[in-house]
């Protein structure tokens, strides 16, 4: 069953426990600097940011057909079928595709390194993969970010909802954007006044390019034939004129 | 006056050329030591900036001359354009070595660049176009070769050469074809990030037909310049029926981005007082003068006329391409991008090494032969050219 994780920010205190516990499962630094960056960055894979009151969580959605996976022209970005979405930086050129098509934003990369690699959240895939819980969730003192099986979270958030229908927004985000993502948010607001981009169509985003790249073999083969037609006409009429001036010839 | 004879004597341009080299060169030095981030302002939430949108997107596109004019006189079998082929196979064949040496800059990790020919993913777009680039690059340097094997008079290569002529052709299109539209299915993955006034799931066929304008358009270009560069007679004949066929495309090129913004109902978007909209009529506006303009036959029947209308769409091109790839692509990325001083000075190496390198080819091999041969003028022009040149005329 596909792992997920569900972060509620009515639960959050915005202690940043989750960045901390996260940047040292990925062995990278974390102090107070990095701790007041309110981004993504490639030395930051997690990030609470403050809307008033408010606060919202960013991190990888690790889509359940993902954008990334699909734009990767060497194929280092990989889905698991437990949820998390992982990265080959062995296989990476470094065309930042990934970057441009993530509709979260998500993916970075060390821009002041002279060998490049991409930095995103995998969702702990190595933890996951031993049947431990994420580090972030792992760090959550207030169970903001909880770790479980996709389908349970989901149950949960809607249970969430309906006990405390006043407290907040009747939307989980994750259950259709862009086809569904194995990270789930509930908030009290609107998303789009906590900085998630709200308006992302439900249909997964691979599909726009893949109609695009179903017609190849068409394209391909109408365009040989067409072509090859028109070189057999265009040259048979000077044949048969050459032949015909010959016989003429021939006959006078 | 006497004192700058002393030094070598430097023509206007041949400074220009020296002074956009030096930048480069030093530009690229920054690139290598410094990475991305200390020759570029691309970031995070922006992270393909002009070497994409200009030196990629667009070498590419003005590349287009080289397969419609190889269709045009090898498949279609039209003879008259025979005397403009090699130029177009010289600039397309320039065209993707730029492009390719653009793509050295602009990847993170350049000498990956053969892994998408090992490591395949057949659904992404970066996919098709990485081997699209390859199998064209390669064809276009074999539909060269008999340039270079005729300069140096090998025969017997020559005659395999005219074998696989047809089939190179043939697959040199559908390799375009299929390039040309890649490069904007490579935006469709983006509907929430490019603005309406260009994001379509019509931009893959945008894109190719924009390309047929983009290459009709550097052909006259440089047919001009060629013309006056070699003291060539310009076939005004050929030009002209280019002008008029241009016209043509450019309407439905037109029409079709019109009925494209009716039915999807971005026509709104032509009043808000944004930089999106000025820019795209900016655009729109150079793709639809020289339009009416190359209906009208006092414009293609005059050269000048006729090499206006052509840069004023190679503007257009290049301003759509812009627009796709920096305009339209900042207010959903919320950020702003305006390239640092050293992408500019890249994109200006290329451009500059492109004009050298095309300069030196004509010079030294015979590009422009049938001209030659064709009329009396141009050839007498064309001899005490060469003769002026370290080659010996045959």
């Amino acid at each position: 069953m596909p792992k997920g994780l569900l972060y509620d920010s009515t639960m959050c205190i915005g202690c940043r426990l989750c960045e901390k516990g996260c940047a040292e499962h990925h062995k990278m630094p974390y102090d107070e600097v990095i701790a007041s960056e309110e981004k993504l960055s490639a030395h930051k894979l997690t990030a609470i940011t403050t809307h008033g009151d408010k606060f919202m969580r960013r991190l990888c959605m690790n889509c359940l057909d993902p954008t990334c996976v699909s734009v990767c022209p060497v194929a280092a970005l990989q889905k698991s079928t437990n949820g998390p979405v992982t990265y080959d930086a062995s296989r990476c050129m470094g065309c930042r595709y990934c970057m441009f098509a993530c509709p979260f934003q998500v993916p970075t990369y060390q821009w002041n390194s002279r060998l490049p690699v991409v930095k995103k959240c995998d969702m702990c895939a190595d933890r996951v993969a031993a049947g431990l819980q994420t580090a972030c969730a792992e760090a959550c003192p207030t169970g903001a970010t909880k770790f479980g099986e996709r389908e349970d979270l989901i149950a949960e958030a809607r249970q969430r909802i309906a006990s405390n229908p006043g407290q907040y927004n009747q939307h989980i985000y994750g259950i259709e954007e862009v086809g569904g993502t194995s990270v789930l948010l509930l908030a009290a607001a609107p998303f789009d006044q906590l900085g998630v981009r709200a308006s992302l169509p439900i249909t997964p985003m691979p599909l726009l390019t893949w109609r695009a790249l179903s017609e190849i073999p068409s394209i391909v083969t109408v365009c040989g034939m067409l072509l090859g037609g028109i070189w057999w006409l265009s040259h048979r009429r000077e044949e048969v004129q050459a032949a015909e001036r010959k016989e003429r010839e021939e006959k006078s | 006056m006497t004192q700058v004879r002393r030094w070598p004597r430097l023509t206007f341009w041949q400074a220009v050329f020296f002074l956009i080299v030096a930048a480069g060169l030093y530009a690229t030095y920054v690139r290598i030591v410094y990475g991305l981030g200390g020759a570029t302002h691309l970031n995070d939430q922006f992270p393909w900036g002009i070497w994409i949108g200009f030196d990629i997107l667009c070498g590419v596109g003005l590349a287009a001359g080289g397969f419609t004019l190889a269709a045009t006189v090898h498949i279609f079998n039209i003879e008259r354009y025979k005397p403009i082929l090699r130029p177009a196979i010289l600039t397309a064949f320039l065209g993707y070595l730029l492009v390719i040496l653009a793509l050295m800059y602009d990847l993170g990790r350049p000498y990956r660049v053969w892994h998408p020919l090992v490591m395949w993913n057949p659904h992404s777009v970066m996919f098709e176009v990485g081997w699209c680039v390859t199998l064209y690059t390669t064809v276009l340097a074999l539909e060269f070769a008999p340039i270079v094997l005729e300069r140096f008079h090998l025969v017997r290569a020559l005659k395999v050469m005219r074998i696989v002529l047809i089939p190179l052709v043939i697959l040199g299109v559908i390799l375009s074809t299929l390039h040309q539209s890649s490069l904007g299915s490579l935006y469709l993955i983006v509907p929430e990030k490019l603005y309406p006034l260009w994001y379509t799931s019509l931009l893959p066929v945008f894109f190719f037909i924009s390309a047929l304008c983009a290459g009709l358009a550097m052909t006259i270009f440089e047919s001009w310049h060629s013309s006056r560069a070699f003291g060539k007679q310009l076939e005004l004949s050929l030009i002209s029926s280019m002008g008029r066929l241009l016209a043509v495309l450019l309407s439905v090129y037109m029409t079709m981005r019109f009925l494209d913004l009716l039915h999807r109902g971005a026509l709104v978007l032509l009043t808000p007082r944004r930089p999106e909209t000025y820019l795209f009529l900016l655009e729109i506006a150079l793709f639809v003068v020289p339009m009416v303009l190359l209906f009208r036959r006092k414009v293609y029947t005059s050269a000048p006329a006729l090499y206006g209308c052509a840069v004023m769409v190679l503007f257009g091109f290049v301003a759509n391409r812009l627009n796709i790839t920096v305009t339209g692509m900042e207010a959903g990325s919320g950020t702003s991008y305006f390239p640092k001083w050293t992408e500019i000075a890249v994109t200006l190496f290329i451009v500059a090494l492109g004009f050298a390198i095309f300069r030196f080819a004509v010079k030294y091999l015979p590009i422009f032969e049938d001209v030659a041969e064709a009329g009396h003028r141009g050839r007498a022009r064309l001899s005490t050219k060469r003769a002026g040149s370290m080659v010996p005329a045959d």
